[in-house]
């Protein structure tokens, strides 16, 4: 018998099982952790977290809605200041994993969490870098999820507020003491990997019912897929159960703090 | 000496128009009411500096306290856009707001530099990213020793830092517990500073290694409780997230903003 889910739900779970036990993961807010929590209570109970608030393998119960959440400090093996995080734990080469959310995608996984149009007069203002500009190069390689639709995955973002592989796919090469940089790129249509020659993204499996047509309407440039295309495991019953349990955990603890 | 005042005292006499500020606190210890005070004393002009400008900056923008913006993210932590914020930089209501971006290593780096008064600090940063092509103080050297290409940035060094704790004691030692950010580098690095603090206690109660700020390396205190709300002190209240979703309606519309500054920041004094 098959299992109903939602595409955000086979996301997740596809994200998560990206991660195992042995990774130091540094972990972005929203979409990511989301994932990595959930690696936590099922396949990967000893994955270590890390947040950019400083707060180093940290077990929340319920999801953070901002990096700094008291739970994540509380449930930490220690805390540290954010200077200390960046420096010594991110730059000093202790994190084998950063794990990344963003609003934009390009072909290279370059990614955009700057802005929409022209700097000095944007469309559209997002947040912008945060940790991630240098998460994405200290971190010994990145894993990517997004929701895949032709607003996110663009040709070339409009800005590259967190290198992938750079405008040409060559922003890696020959750069000393940088990580490998985008190795995958979790959606809810598919898996994407960086071609190994080109560093151009690809997809390399499809969540179980999606079509090659489907993630060719949802991309903005023309996505190539790999010679054998595989097709992601469906979700079992466990991962689905933890999932709907941690988000309800979630909902009602962020709903029962008004004063 | 850290000399006690009211909140209403500090803020007057040691925020000037025109000064660089930093109100620090990563999500944690955000110094609202410090922030609300400068709102109804009017400030203005202000370089406001933080890693997260969170809502605390989103209230001033709105409020037109701030000609400059020195930051690394700007958006509210898992709701969505600072409206305050994109409202200044899109179309420049109330004022217009020149803006410098950073990413979050950077700043650290920066505040920790100022700590240290040092010039610059250095990391390895901003590779291939576009944020230096838009912000003329990412500048990179070569390392003298190894020939490495690595990323330099000015030290912050403000005129003013605001920081909110849990406590001092009577003779003014403050204790900075949990997610302590970059709350004693931006203290370190001012030429003054305002510490608000839950309470004012005996005995800080402080472990061996705490985070303590010496009584002499700051300029004022003033007590403030629930100085941080709707963010969180670790130990006396929780982060108000519900506050912070309710936020998004209220920012997304200059008229329901400017009712909501004058219910709860102008018809509210500050706690004296």
């Amino acid at each position: 018998m098959s299992l109903e889910y939602t595409s955000a739900e086979m996301m997740s779970i596809t994200a998560a099982r990206a991660l195992t036990n042995d990774m130091t993961c540094f972990v972005g807010i929203g979409l990511p952790s989301e994932a990595a929590n959930l690696a936590r209570l099922t396949h990967a109970p000893d994955v270590t977290l890390i947040y950019e608030s400083g707060t180093l393998q940290t077990r929340p119960d319920v999801l953070p809605l901002s990096i700094g959440d008291g739970e994540l400090c509380a449930s930490a093996l220690t805390t540290v200041a954010v200077p200390e995080m960046f420096r010594y734990w991110l730059q000093g080469g202790h994190i084998s994993v950063g794990f990344l959310g963003t609003a934009q995608i390009d072909r290279y996984a370059n990614l955009n969490t700057t802005l929409i149009g022209d700097y000095r007069q944007p469309k559209v203002r997002l947040p912008g870098g945060g940790g991630a500009p240098e998460i994405a190069t200290n971190a010994k390689e990145v894993f990517i999820t997004v929701t895949h639709s032709r607003r996110t995955f663009v040709k070339e973002v409009d800005f590259i507020t967190t290198v992938g592989f750079g405008r040409d796919g060559k922003a890696r090469d020959n750069v000393p003491n940088i990580g490998r940089g985008p190795t995958v790129v979790i959606t809810d249509l598919c898996v994407l990997k960086p071609d190994p020659a080109t560093k151009e993204l690809t997809v390399t499996a499809l969540h179980p019912g999606v079509t090659r047509e489907q993630v060719i309407e949802a991309t903005g440039w023309e996505i190539r897929f790999a010679e054998t295309l595989d097709t992601t495991p469906a979700p079992t019953e466990q991962e689905l159960t933890v999932l709907r349990e941690l988000k309800e955990r979630t909902a009602a603890h962020h709903a029962g703090q008004a004063q | 000496m850290a000399e006690f005042l009211s909140l209403k005292e500090a803020v007057a006499r040691h925020i000037h128009d025109g000064d660089t500020l930093a109100m620090e606190g990563f999500t944690h210890l955000i110094p609202f009411a410090a922030g609300h005070e400068i709102i109804r004393q009017g400030k203005r002009d202000l370089t406001l500096i933080r890693m997260t400008p969170d809502l605390v900056y989103d209230q001033l923008i709105g409020a037109g306290c701030a000609k400059k913006l020195i930051f690394s993210w700007g958006g509210n932590p898992g709701v969505g856009s600072l409206h305050r914020l994109r409202d200044a930089v899109e179309k420049s209501w109330p004022q217009p707001l020149e803006i410098l971006e950073h990413s979050h290593a950077a700043m650290a780096c920066a505040f920790e530099a100022g700590a240290a008064g040092l010039p610059l600090a250095v990391l390895r940063g901003y590779i291939g990213s576009d944020l230096p092509k838009v912000n003329d103080q990412i500048r990179f050297i070569e390392c003298p020793f190894t020939g490495e290409r690595l990323a330099a940035v000015p030290s912050i060094r403000p005129d003013v830092t605001v920081v909110h704790a849990q406590r001092a004691d009577r003779q003014g030692n403050v204790l900075v517990e949990g997610i302590v950010g970059v709350q004693k580098e931006a203290v370190l690095a001012a030429k003054r500073s305002i510490v608000t603090v839950e309470e004012v206690v005996d005995d800080l109660g402080a472990s061996v290694n705490a985070c303590v700020l010496p009584s002499w390396a700051i300029t004022a205190i003033a007590v403030s409780p629930r100085g941080a709300a709707p963010s969180y002190a670790l130990g006396y209240y929780e982060r108000d997230n519900a506050f912070y979703k309710r936020w998004d309606a209220i920012a997304r519309d200059r008229d329901a903003f400017q009712s909501w500054l004058q219910e709860n920041v102008f018809e509210e004094g500050a706690v004296s």
